[in-house]
Formats: structure tokens, C-alpha cells, sequence
């Protein structure tokens, strides 16, 4: 029934986020064909969801505007869902597309951590990037009391967002201290052009409270969030709210990277000065090895679009100016380590695993992810795992080891389409 | 009138912005996306494609997540009420 189709290029670029975009642009420097395969409807990734047809974001559309006149082939509503020795296979609403390659870039971003608390499973509670997505994506908050809450600078951003887009924001709850908050403040003042962007946060937050040392401990409501209950400094505080925008910072999307066999070091794509991952000939850059944000992937990028395309020397030629954006890597890790306490939010009933309803206590019983999996289904339903391993990891210090084609639920045709010889490696 | 685009959700009609996703339509709607295995209702909670907990039936084809697809007039959609 579906269509096959097949794709070559000399560099292929997983993910059109900006690390993706720079990658595919630096790339094409070189005259080789160069694919950027994304699947969302627009590229642009998550931080400039939406951004590709208003011409709101400046710093963006500068991108956009060389990317159009690039020659690198954007294939939008792709997911790549396997892959094999110079050959990935994706998946689009009407067609199976196999992708062969000479060099391969990897730029695959990060997705919110998630943590179980009672009534997190409530509609219109949703991740803080998540609120902020399907804002982008069209839906109005005007008028709405929106909480939000977890942890990083994700948080300021989006609460900024949404209140521009007339929201009313009723306050952050960071579940990191007030020293560590404060530390991070500074630290950002002194990254050369982060002190203008942390003040114009200051500046759009101001009128919004943000409590420190603080999280939220339940949600409550009849078929969507009514009231979310926090803690702050150890007191317990209800909010009536019509969202609860709730992540607790970033996790690299690996997945991919671990189907191609790419080495990982402290869970982050491990990855040499030239971007190149232990597999040679394919590269990894931006948040998959190491959350830094737009600046450091954007950089990151051009030195592996550059390195792909043997221009070492002005791949090179980047490196400081990289070192100078790495420092933004530490400075989030120090600030906002994820307290404890977080650990027990989690009643026996709570929901960790969404897809197949798999409550806290069943995952008790069990002394690894594997068996969490056998037993309980656990991460076994078509998210496999994205949601609720990370918070599994978190809540019992589970290794999460596997990763399986297909990367993501598929159609039977598309796994038909699959050439048998790379079915079989995996 | 090219601005904004009109779509049904559960028979109802539902007139959201143009490049709205179908998410987005479901939640102007009022409903919710889809019932979990034990019968819970639940709605996005990613937004980027990567939670599944906004699938629901567009125009016949099911377990489609609602948050990559943009709404086209006319779109039937079968969400959890």
C-alpha cells in the first residue's frame, strides 16, 4: 500500500532544530548533497517551533532565510524509526523513505523529563516546553491561569511566552534553592551575549511571582486540572489553575544515536572535538551531547556540517567560540540538580508508565528496568519508554540499556519496506 | 478567510487559526484526546511528537499524534470525549 521511497545523499542530517539547520547549511558549503530529515511539519525544531512562516523571531529567520536558499533537501514528517550501516529508514504519513548516506549528522535534541506526582496524568497538565509547543502550534491561553513548575531555565522562557501571549501566569515554582538560582543568575551574566537575554528575561518576568524550593506535590480536578497542590519552603500551598505546565529540565534524545551504535559517556552522545561519535563518519551535535541550548548547538552544528565534509580547518576555527558556549553546560548542571524529595511524590497508585497505566507499586517489585518491562509492561506501549524510563532512572537508579528497532511505531508496510539484510542486524 | 480553517471534532465543528495542529482543535473543542488503557482520559503532554498521549482518529486513520499533524478544512476527527 505504501509508497518506497529512496533518497541518497552525501551527508544526511537527522533533525532540523538549529544544531540540524547550521549542520545541513555548513554542509552544503562543500557543493555535496546534503538531506535534513525531520519529522515535524516544519523545520525548526523545538525552540523555533513554528518560526519557519512568521517572521517574528529574528534570530531565526536569518537561518530560515539560508536554509531556503540553500540547497540542502529538507524531508519534513519523516521519522527516522531504524537504522543500519549507511542506511536509515523513515516513516511519513503516506510513504516508507530509505536513506542511504556517506556521512550521517545527528542532531536528534532533547525532550523534557517528566516525574510522576498524583494527578500528573490529569488532562491539561502538560510538560513546561509541552504547554509552550502547543502554544506555538496555535492553541490561546488568553485569560488562562497557568501554573508553571520543575526545574531550569525552561521554565522562565516559557512563562515569559505565555504570558506575552496573555496568559496569566500565576507563578514558577523551581524546585531548585534560592543560592543556586541566584549563582545561576550570575554565571549567565558572564557568558558573552547571555547577559542581554538573562535580562530581558528579568525584565518580561517581572509582576511573575517565583518561588524557590519549590514543587508541586499533587493535581487535582474532574477530567482536567482545577487545583495543583505545592510545596514551597516545606509548606503546602493550593493553586487554582486551568494548566499546570510541569518539566523537570532536559534529556538528550539518544536513541537514534544508540541504534547507530554511537557511544555514549554519562548518558550524552560521547563525542570527539571534530563532533564525530565513536562510529566513524557519523556525527553528533547539540543537546545529545550535552544540554547547552541554542547557541552551543548552533556552533556545535557548523563545526559537524564542516567536519563532515572534510573542511577541518574551518571546523577548527569554531572550537573556541564553542569552549566559550560550553561553559553553559556546567553552569545548568550545577543549578539545577533535582532534589530528592522528588523521589517520593509517587504514591503506590501513581501512574509512572502512561502508555500501558502501570502504577508505582508494580515497578516496586521489580529490581531492574528489564524486569519492570517483562512483568509489568512498563515502558512496553508506543511512547517505548521515552517518558517514563528517564523517570524511572530517576526514581530507582535503573540502567536503561535497550534500544530496538523500530525506534518508533510504524506501520506493518513500513517494516516490510525494511531491505532484509538491515533488518537482520539488529 | 484564509486565516483560520474549520475542522470537526467528534461531529462537532471547530474553527481554529490556520497551521493549527489538530491538538489544538481538540482542546479548543473541549474534549480530550484519547482514553487510556484503563479508561483515563488524557490530552498532550509533550507537544513535540514524542509522549503518544495525544493519538486519536484523523479522517479514519488511527493512533495518529495529533500535535504533528496541521488541521486541513474539512479534517473529521475522532478524539475521546
Amino acid at each position: 500500500m505504501d509508497n518506497v521511497k529512496h533518497l541518497r545523499f552525501d551527508v544526511a542530517v537527522v533533525g532540523a532544530g538549529p544544531a540540524g539547520i547550521s549542520a545541513a547549511l555548513a554542509a552544503a558549503d562543500s557543493g555535496r548533497t546534503i538531506g535534513l530529515i525531520d519529522d515535524n511539519p516544519a523545520a525548526g525544531g523545538q525552540i523555533w517551533r513554528a518560526a519557519y512562516n512568521s517572521a517574528r523571531l529574528s534570530a531565526s529567520s536569518i537561518w530560515f532565510d539560508r536554509l531556503n536558499k540553500s540547497a540542502v533537501q529538507i524531508v519534513r514528517g519523516a521519522r527516522v524509526f531504524h537504522a543500519a550501516a549507511g542506511e536509515l529508514a523513515a516513516e511519513s504519513d503516506d510513504s516508507v523513505i530509505q536513506i542511504s548516506y556517506g556521512k550521517l549528522i545527528l542532531t536528534t535534541g532533547a525532550r523534557e523529563l517528566f516525574l510522576p506526582f498524583p494527578g500528573w496524568t490529569l488532562p491539561n497538565v502538560m510538560g513546561a516546553g509541552g504547554l509552550q509547543a502547543l502554544i506555538k502550534s496555535g492553541l490561546d491561553i488568553s485569560g488562562k491561569r497557568i501554573v508553571i513548575a520543575g526545574t531550569g531555565p525552561l521554565l522562565l522562557a516559557v512563562a515569559a511566552y505565555a504570558g506575552k501571549c496573555g496568559a496569566k501566569v500565576i507563578g514558577i515554582c523551581e524546585q531548585t534553592t534560592r543560592s543556586r538560582m541566584a549563582r545561576f543568575g550570575l554565571n549567565m551574566m558572564l557568558i558573552p551575549g547571555k547577559a542581554a537575554e538573562t535580562l530581558r528575561f528579568a525584565y518580561e518576568l517581572r509582576g511573575i511571582p517565583h518561588w524557590t524550593d519549590c514543587w508541586p506535590v499533587a493535581a487535582f480536578g474532574n477530567r482536567r486540572v482545577e487545583t495543583v497542590r505545592i510545596s514551597r519552603h516545606g509548606q503546602i500551598t493550593e493553586i487554582e489553575c486551568d494548566y499546570l505546565a510541569c518539566g523537570f529540565h532536559l534529556i538528550p534524545n539518544v536513541e537514534l544515536p544508540r541504534m547507530c551504535g554511537c557511544g555514549l559517556r554519562d548518558n550524552f552522545v560521547a563525542v570527539d572535538e571534530y563532533q564525530q561519535t565513536s562510529v566513524p563518519g557519523i556525527f553528533c551535535a547539540g543537546e545529545p551531547t550535552g544540554i547547552g541550548g541554542v547557541d552551543l548547538a548552533l556552533v556545535e552544528g557548523e563545526i559537524a556540517g564542516y567536519a563532515a565534509t572534510n573542511w577541518e580547518d574551518r571546523a577548527k576555527h569554531l572550537f573556541a567560540k564553542r569552549a566559550r558556549f560550553q561553559k553553559v553546560v556546567r553552569i545548568l548542571q550545577d543549578a539545577f540538580p533535582l532534589r530528592p524529595e522528588l523521589k517520593n511524590l509517587a504514591r503506590p497508585d501513581t501512574l509512572v508508565c502512561r502508555c500501558e497505566d502501570v502504577p508505582h507499586e508494580r515497578l516496586c517489585e521489580h529490581t531492574s528496568w528489564r524486569a519492570a518491562k517483562l512483568h509489568a509492561r512498563c515502558g512496553m506501549g508506543p511512547c517505548q519508554g521515552r517518558v517514563c524510563a528517564p523517570a524511572a532512572e530517576f526514581l530507582f537508579g535503573w540502567q536503561i540499556d535497550s534500544v530496538r528497532p523500530p525506534l518508533f511505531p510504524v506501520r506493518c508496510s513500513s517494516l516490510t519496506a525494511i531491505p532484509p539484510h538491515s533488518a537482520a542486524r539488529n | 478567510m484564509s486565516e483560520s480553517v474549520a475542522v470537526r471534532v467528534n461531529g462537532k465543528i471547530v474553527t481554529v487559526r490556520a497551521g493549527s495542529t489538530v491538538a489544538v482543535a481538540i482542546l479548543a473543542s473541549g474534549a480530550t484526546c484519547r482514553a487510556s488503557v484503563t479508561g483515563q482520559p488524557r490530552s498532550p503532554l509533550c507537544g513535540m511528537g514524542t509522549c503518544f498521549e495525544c493519538r486519536v482518529t484523523i479522517n479514519r486513520e488511527p493512533h495518529r499524534r495529533s500535535c504533528q499533524v496541521l488541521c486541513e478544512a474539512n479534517m473529521e476527527i475522532e478524539a475521546n470525549g
